[in-house]
């Protein structure tokens, strides 16, 4: 089947079976490496990918079901420099092994456009279900809850 | 991992298109709206359909109203729309309370509260809330629309009333002045299935709804423990006669997430604490909507 979508601005024109999942169309078609294989079944977070604006699961949506509509993932919010969210996790040493850190990046991206200036607790929620391993959440969080405060400056 | 069956899929442009495709094809066919739960079933070879049609592109499926006094929830509501929108807030408050507790954002933002208790897995969250308002769920297939009551919709274990060539275009909801609560066990904060949920609406002059999740092969209504309530002024000696109640009424199992006799306790302290909740929601008092009350 044929399917169009825009990934982080660029257009592609692909040949993909209605079984394709988004998650390996993104990784394995594309080349966008970003969106991590993890439980494949929506409760990991690291598929995580924005699609028209808000994040979904990549491994939960067919590729078909993208036709027509527009994806970010990181590779697309750092394409002239990493964010000022994104330098905030590197100044708080958010991260360790960093297999999470994409859908982590882009779900407090969603937050922080929905809600500039979160509280802990709405950072604490919209990060629920984004599973680390390595650091136990309190730096990725006090980034974010950085970045709302207006970032570093 | 692959998904290893191979179907056809077809994306209708029109409601016509979609009832059509579903009346007249060869083998299984599923429906596709949000995909959470259909897309993991598919990954696990649970259901191999030989077409799946994907109803996302079918206008008017996607609204959010009141007319009058009646909510209308189309079929491609996702819980984010709920939990985002104005009139839920002022007029089903209960909604969004029991939206926020389903999955992550990421599985919100997607998941359609239509095709939650379409799936109708026994902790599915609206289930509880759904059987506790005046809730009708509206079908359209080959021999036209009809409608089913909230009470008549969950047959069994992932089985509803839907027959496999009817696709649910909306809900509605008949308001009247009420105070809500939908209690969720999980084993911790943030995103997990329920290990039991209750919902509870409080109705002016002592009227009461209690509804069970995770529970029971189906979210489950309770009329005796309804009825018992009835007419009478909540006070404690009435909530313990409820409670009492409870494990009668219920039939969990032990699973991996919880054991069946911490279910049944949880479920009595559950009850307690919403009885209590609703009753002061409806006075115009009690925690705002979205407390977590467990």
């Amino acid at each position: 089947m044929n399917l169009t979508i825009k990934v982080n601005g660029e257009e592609w024109a692909l040949d993909v079976a209605p079984a394709d999942v988004l998650l390996d169309v993104l990784r394995e078609r594309i080349g966008t490496k970003s969106p991590k294989i993890g439980c494949e079944r929506g409760d990991c977070g690291s598929c995580t990918i924005i699609m028209d604006g808000r994040t979904v699961r990549s491994c939960l949506v067919l590729a078909v079901e993208a036709d027509g509509h527009e994806i970010t993932t990181v590779e697309g919010i750092s394409y002239d420099g990493i964010s000022e969210l994104q330098t905030l996790f590197l100044e708080n040493n958010s991260f360790q092994c960093g297999f999470c850190a994409p859908g982590i990046v882009l779900s407090a991206t969603e937050l922080l456009e929905n809600n500039p200036n979160p509280t802990r607790h709405d950072v604490q929620e919209a990060l629920a279900g984004n599973l680390c391993r390595c650091t136990g959440y309190e730096p990725i969080i006090d980034a974010v809850l950085a970045a709302g405060e207006g970032g570093s400056e | 991992m692959v998904i290893a069956n191979e179907f056809d899929y077809r994306r209708p442009e029109t409601l016509a298109e979609a009832t059509e495709l579903l009346a007249n094809h060869s083998g299984s066919v599923r429906i596709l709206a949000g995909g959470t739960d259909l897309v993991a079933w598919l990954r696990d070879d649970a259901v191999a359909p030989d077409l799946v049609v994907d109803i996302k592109n079918v206008p008017g499926l996607h609204d959010l109203r009141l007319d009058g006094g009646t909510l209308h929830i189309g079929a491609l509501v996702t819980f984010t729309d709920l939990i985002e929108s104005d009139v839920v807030e002022e007029n089903a408050p209960l909604l969004a309370e029991m939206a926020e507790t389903v999955a992550s954002q990421g599985i919100r933002n997607r998941a359609t509260m239509v095709g939650n208790i379409c799936s109708a897995v026994p902790s599915c969250d609206a289930g509880p809330v759904l059987l506790s308002y005046d809730t009708t769920v509206h079908l359209t297939g080959p021999d036209g629309d009809r409608s089913v009551d909230i009470n008549d919709w969950f047959v069994g274990l992932r089985q509803t009333a839907r027959t496999e060539d009817e696709v649910v275009t909306h809900l509605t909801i008949a308001l009247r002045p009420h105070g809500g609560v939908y209690v969720k066990l999980m084993r911790y904060g943030g995103e997990d299935l329920a290990q039991a949920a209750v919902g509870i609406i409080a109705y002016p002059d002592h009227e009461f709804r209690v509804a069970f999740g995770a529970v029971a092969p189906t979210p489950i209504r309770s009329t005796r423990i309804e009825a018992a309530l009835k007419g009478k002024p909540l006070d404690d000696d009435l909530v313990a006669e409820a409670t009492a109640m409870v494990r009668d009424e219920i039939s969990p199992i032990t699973d991996i997430r919880s054991s069946a006799e911490y279910r049944s306790r949880m479920t009595e302290v559950m009850l307690k604490r919403g009885l209590v909740a609703a009753t002061e929601r409806l006075a115009g008092t009690g925690p705002a909507y979205g407390t977590r009350l467990i």
